[in-house]
């Protein structure tokens, strides 16, 4: 066993995602509190891993291993984990690191902490500050045992600290990845034809507030007396009342306009990944406590619909 | 082709969350299925309307109420209901992941639907760690699921659109984001008369398995800031932000 922090880092087309700087500059303040080494770890090829701020990097690089696979990505981290020993396991809860964390803690018996917002040491012990219920509650948990994996919400740690030169040691998978269930087949790219959310300048947002799909025109016409275009939160796309393409989060776009207006949404932690950089964010709910007034700039407890209607007489 | 949908009675994030010493106070929340769930059942009906074969919906009730929502998801195309009598509202994901592989193992599952998340995920996700516990792969924020043969194709999204395709050997585990089409409506009455006629099978939590965490506090988020709130009748907040939109020379 060792006090060594293990960052399970993320890449895409050549690129590293925030989330892995932001977990390696995390995990140097907790290497130096425990004791310990930060050691990034790069899983798959195509990608420059020299530009972490850790103390060591591990390269695994494998042809299987050139796409993200879950199976595969899976037994690499778990034979890594277990050749390790340790103490912590960082990974990003993101589409990808959730696929891995809560699995490899059932396979390791080991606690995993999700959604979490801060890790640090309190008296030589960890402990794990944990955004549950959608934003709604804080949870401050202390992982028990001799190996803890916690999965980071995005955005939750300075970037610039998990920047860095550290030469990366690049080596074969540790494990045989020739009979693999999982297998990729192909990139699937985002359907065109449709604006380009990221691209506009105001946008008029909508979440499950807005009720239904007969709803929706209220929303814009109200985005057209603005010059706007509407987007909306995950909810609404799933129930089929905008396409994806207008969809804003984690698992959407992210996007960063002069104006970020509200309607119905509450603000979960998945949303705010997409939004919280917009220069100007107003947000009416009809949910006092919602956590989207903790980052709106403007708020409003009332009724979406009536206040919509308001501004369409005086726009 | 016996198809499996887990799911997870949730605490409602719609109202607020009454705090109790370390956690929620279960007793004073309503329990709902998770949104993810419903993307799920749906899932795996559209699966089974293409290949054939039966849908079997199980989870744990924790506070005694899963029946309500067994007997939707029956009303939504799903065949049979299981319900594990873990009567514990506050089961971590690991337990009752551990109960529901115990249940599922009888099943002769060929695929397993989970919703990829639920807002109480503190310890991870449950379609994962059935995965984990049964041996068998694992594929999240999957969003359509074609089965053929012994084989399933499966989308799973990154980002904006982007996103893999992936075929895996079954059994495997799916972590539903969302349905192919969304989920269908099941008439009230339809669920009514189910509720009438359905039986729904019990079947006792056996394994243990514990997130092994200890809770210090639980309460609001403390936040940096808070917003500027605009009081007054909806006329008001409207005449006020479009006059705040003005100045910005954003209207």
């Amino acid at each position: 066993m060792s006090n060594d922090i293990l960052v399970i880092t993320e890449h895409m087309d050549g690129k590293f995602s925030d989330v892995s700087f932001e977990m390696v500059g995390k995990a140097k303040e907790l290497a130096n509190a425990l004791g310990g080494q930060a050691v990034a770890v790069v899983v798959g090829g195509g990608v420059s891993s020299n530009v972490f701020a850790s103390d060591s990097t591990i390269h695994i690089d494998d042809a299987a291993l050139s796409n993200f696979n879950p199976e595969a990505y899976g037994k690499v981290i778990e034979a890594l984990v277990k050749e390790k020993s340790p103490k912590v396991v960082m990974f990003g809860w993101t589409v990808t690191g959730m696929d891995v964390a809560a699995w490899l803690s059932a396979r390791m018996g080991a606690p995993c902490v999700a959604y979490a917002k801060d890790v640090r040491t309190e008296g030589g012990a960890l402990m794990v500050s944990s955004q549950a219920y959608g934003g709604k509650l804080m949870a401050e948990v202390a992982p028990e045992g001799d190996m803890a994996i916690v999965a980071c919400l995005a955005g939750s740690f300075p970037v610039e600290a998990g920047q860095g030169s550290t030469a990366a040691t690049t080596i074969a998978s540790p494990v045989d990845l020739g009979s693999l269930k999982v297998k990729f087949t192909e990139a699937i790219k985002p359907a065109g034809g449709d604006v380009d959310i990221t691209a506009q300048a105001k946008l008029v947002s909508i979440g499950r507030g807005i009720g239904g799909k007969e709803n929706v025109e209220l929303a814009e016409e109200l985005a057209k007396a603005l010059g706007a275009t509407v987007s909306a939160s995950r909810p609404v796309v799933d129930a089929g009342w905008l396409p994806r393409t207008r969809q804003v989060g984690k698992s959407g776009l992210k996007v960063k306009p002069k104006l970020y207006f509200m309607l119905g949404i509450s603000g979960a932690p998945e949303h705010l990944e997409g939004m919280k950089s917009a220069e100007l964010i107003i947000a009416i709910n009809t949910d006092k406590k919602a956590p989207i007034f903790n980052v709106a700039h403007y708020g409003a407890t009332a009724d979406l619909f009536e206040v919509a209607e308001a501004m369409l007489e005086l726009l | 082709m016996n198809i499996v949908v887990a799911i997870k009675h949730i605490p409602s994030i719609a109202d607020d969350l009454p705090v109790k010493g370390v956690n929620v106070d279960f007793d004073s929340v309503d329990f709902v299925l998770n949104e993810f769930d419903e993307q799920s059942i749906e899932q795996a009906v559209l699966v089974k309307e293409a290949v054939g074969g039966t849908v079997t919906v199980v989870g744990v009730d924790l506070i005694g109420e899963l029946d309500a929502v067994l007997h939707l998801a029956l009303a939504k195309g799903a065949d049979k209901a299981v319900k594990i009598t873990g009567d514990d509202p506050a089961a971590d994901s690991h337990q009752q992941a551990k109960w529901l592989s115990e249940a599922i193992k009888g099943m002769s599952a060929d695929i397993v639907f989970a919703g990829v998340q639920a807002s109480n995920d503190l310890d991870g996700q449950i379609g994962a760690m059935i995965a984990a516990y049964l041996d068998m792969p694992y594929i999240g924020g999957v969003s359509s699921v074609e089965v053929s043969g012994n084989t399933a194709t499966v989308n799973k999204e990154f980002a904006g659109g982007v996103g893999a395709k992936y075929e895996a050997a079954l059994p495997m585990v799916v972590g539903v984001q969302a349905a192919s089409k969304p989920p269908r409506y099941a008439p009230i009455s339809k669920v009514r008369q189910i509720a009438q006629s359905a039986t729904i099978e019990k079947v006792a939590p056996t394994g243990e398995a514990s997130a092994g965490i200890t809770f210090k506090k639980m309460a609001p988020p403390v936040a940096a800031g808070h917003a500027e709130m605009i009081e007054g009748s909806s006329k008001e907040v409207a005449a006020k932000i479009v006059e705040l939109l003005k100045s910005k020379g954003l209207a």
